[in-house]
């Protein structure tokens, strides 16, 4: 019975295809597989989107839309079908090919890395060799979408916002790989099934996630910094900055084209939540042991929701960062502690797990963050700027 | 240390997102169409026209004077004085508007026809739902839609409405006294003139006059340049 619940969607799939000749199975259950991908990420886009609305207002304390349906849950259709109908206006200098383009580029790099994320026990498109590595590829493509948004407009906005993004996403892809780099060094592999298996055994009911090992936790903690800056989420929104830049590069998208990054923003933003838990958080593990007989995939499913609440929670929170402190913060701060938890890492591997292991690595992290943080903030280089004449 | 601050704002949000759902002083919004604030008494939205007694064309204070016209800044009010006339509060005859129509799409609710307005007679209603489907003629309030009793300015502004209601009293009671003093001077003259006829040596009656009338004779201008259009034909 939890096995069946567990493997609810594969045995599905199976019997799904099982009604086609043996030769287009194959295919045909590939189809399936990517039908269900484009049709579940988008609506729990529209989720986190009504939840994010919600979510902000409390924060804020104000309703967030409750006028259509109770409670205000289809507002996700009112905005949809708000942007259909919207008048699709492309600027007249704009150059018109790659403007229209740039949102299918984006939304289809966001929905490749989908292909090789494992959403629950067998329930991966592709298991591939190196999918971490197909994971970056497909993530580092989604700046193409942006400069080609940017570029195309014609627009001095469009083009600062993409240059900031292209600037921060090329900064924050070096901490992000570099995160992960220490997980590949652990697991011994880059397939992201085989990094699941790695996490999911158990030791007095507790699990071996590698957020629990103290350069899992700092890797967790820069990665989810790096993942926030990212996909362009605040603090680090500054790609978008409504109040300098308008909309940053999709300042000149209207109507559906417009929808289609909004889409891929947040289809991204599940992307790396979903690669992120499954790098550092288990996958699709269950938090304990006595809970395993949860169907896998509802772990995997709670825990990017949980984080696409953490991002909420902390957009509710934050202040929009300046370019300098953006920069500063990623080169001279979060860059120099990566490298130093891949050597913390290196350390892990070769003292063997233990509790010696354990204090000596989370010490020399925790030393090292404090000393940096300290000298950091005493020169100004990553804390409040400090003005020479202003002050 | 470095994340402290992000931990202190990330608990205030937590305490702000849980506090709405059991503090009502954490969410203050009001369901507006559902749920109302009532109006402030020192709101003032749009002018209206004050009137006495039950019937609101015969009760009307004001007498046409268009001063209001003359001094709205954006030009909103239209006048049209009548041809007769009736008496006002005081029981003077008073010509009185036979068209009184404001612009509530040009009205920037400055007030400065109620203060210019020496009768009483225009005031600023609390009333801001004045939204209409239909362009031109909804948006053109004539003088009947403009029309409110005495009693709903009361209810709306009840301190103004009084000071405005001692004011006129005392100035009706005023008037009164003088009339009463005119006709008193009026009866002596007779009688003076009356001993004078009797007896030849004249004595000099006190001359009083009635109350000199506000300046409602003054504008002789026509009816306004500016005629709004009219609704849809």
């Amino acid at each position: 019975m939890v096995e069946k619940a567990d493997q609810i969607f594969v045995t599905l799939l199976h019997w799904l295809v099982g009604f086609l000749p043996t030769g287009w199975q194959h295919l045909a259950s590939v189809v399936v597989c990517v039908v269900v991908i484009i049709a579940v990420y988008p609506t729990l886009f529209a989720l986190a989107v009504l939840l994010e609305r919600k979510g902000l207002g409390r924060m804020q304390n104000r309703y967030g839309p409750n006028r259509v349906g109770p409670f205000g849950i289809l507002q996700p259709v009112a905005d949809g079908i708000k942007s259909l109908t919207k008048e699709d206006v492309v600027p007249f200098r704009a150059d018109a090919l790659v403007h229209f383009m740039a949102p299918l580029v984006l939304v289809v790099a966001v929905f490749m890395g989908f292909a090789v994320l494992p959403m629950g026990r067998n329930m991966e498109l592709v298991d591939m060799d190196a999918s971490l590595l197909f994971f970056f590829a497909m993530g580092a493509s989604t700046e193409l979408s942006v400069f080609m948004a940017g570029w195309s407009s014609r627009n001095k906005y469009s083009l600062l916002g993409a240059m900031r993004a292209i600037a921060q996403m090329i900064s924050y892809e070096v901490i992000l790989l570099l995160s992960s780099v220490a997980v590949v060094m652990i697991t011994g592999s880059l397939s992201l099934v085989k990094i699941v298996e790695a996490q999911n055994h158990y030791t007095w009911g507790l699990p071996h996630w590698f957020v629990l090992t103290p350069w899992g936790l700092m890797g967790f903690v820069l990665f989810v910094i790096a993942s926030t800056a990212e996909t362009n989420r605040s603090p680090f929104d500054l790609p978008e900055g409504e109040s300098e830049i308008i909309a940053g590069y999709f300042t000149e998208y209207s109507g559906f084209k417009f929808a289609l990054f909004f889409l891929g923003e947040y289809v991204g933003m599940f992307g790396i939540a979903g690669f992120g838990t499954t790098l550092f958080l288990g996958g699709w593990s269950a938090p304990l042991s006595v809970l395993t007989w949860v169907p896998s995939w509802i772990w995997f499913f709670g825990k990017v929701l949980l984080w696409i609440c953490f991002f909420i929670w902390l957009r509710g929170t934050l202040p929009r960062l300046r370019q300098d402190q953006l920069m500063n913060f990623a080169w001279k701060f979060a860059l120099p502690l990566t490298l130093l938890n891949l050597i913390v890492a290196a350390l892990w591997h070769f003292m063997g797990a233990g509790v010696v292991t354990w204090l000596v690595c989370f010490a020399i992290l925790a030393i090292a963050y404090v000393l940096m943080a300290r000298t950091g903030l005493k020169r100004g280089k990553i804390g409040p700027r400090s003005y020479r004449y202003a002050e | 240390m470095l994340g402290e601050g992000i931990l202190k704002g990330l608990a205030e949000t937590a305490k702000n997102f849980a506090g709405s759902y059991v503090s009502k002083e954490r969410l203050t919004t009001v369901q507006y169409p559902e749920e109302r604030v009532a109006p402030f008494e020192a709101a003032r939205v749009f002018p209206f026209l004050v009137y006495d007694g039950e019937d609101w064309e015969a009760g009307l204070r004001c007498v046409a004077c268009q001063i209001c016209e003359k001094e709205c800044p954006p030009k909103c009010i239209y006048i049209e004085k009548s041809k007769e006339k009736k008496p006002d509060y005081v029981g003077k005859l008073q010509i009185y508007p036979a068209r009184f129509d404001i612009d509530v799409s040009v009205c920037m609710s400055c007030q400065i026809c109620v203060e210019v307005c020496p009768f009483e007679a225009i005031k600023m209603n609390t009333e801001f739902e004045l939204a209409t489907d239909d362009r031109f003629g909804g948006l053109l309030l004539d003088r009947q839609k403009l029309a409110h009793s005495n009693e709903y300015y009361h209810s709306i502004h009840p301190t103004e409405a009084s000071e405005v209601d001692a004011r006129l009293a005392e100035e009706k009671a005023k008037a009164e006294a003088k009339a009463k003093a005119a006709a008193e001077a009026a009866a002596a003259k007779a009688a003076a003139a009356k001993a004078a006829a009797e007896a030849k040596p004249a004595t000099p009656a006190a001359e009083a006059k009635p109350a000199a009338p506000a300046s409602t004779t003054e504008s002789k201008s026509p009816s306004p340049a500016a005629k709004p259009t009219e609704g849809e034909k």
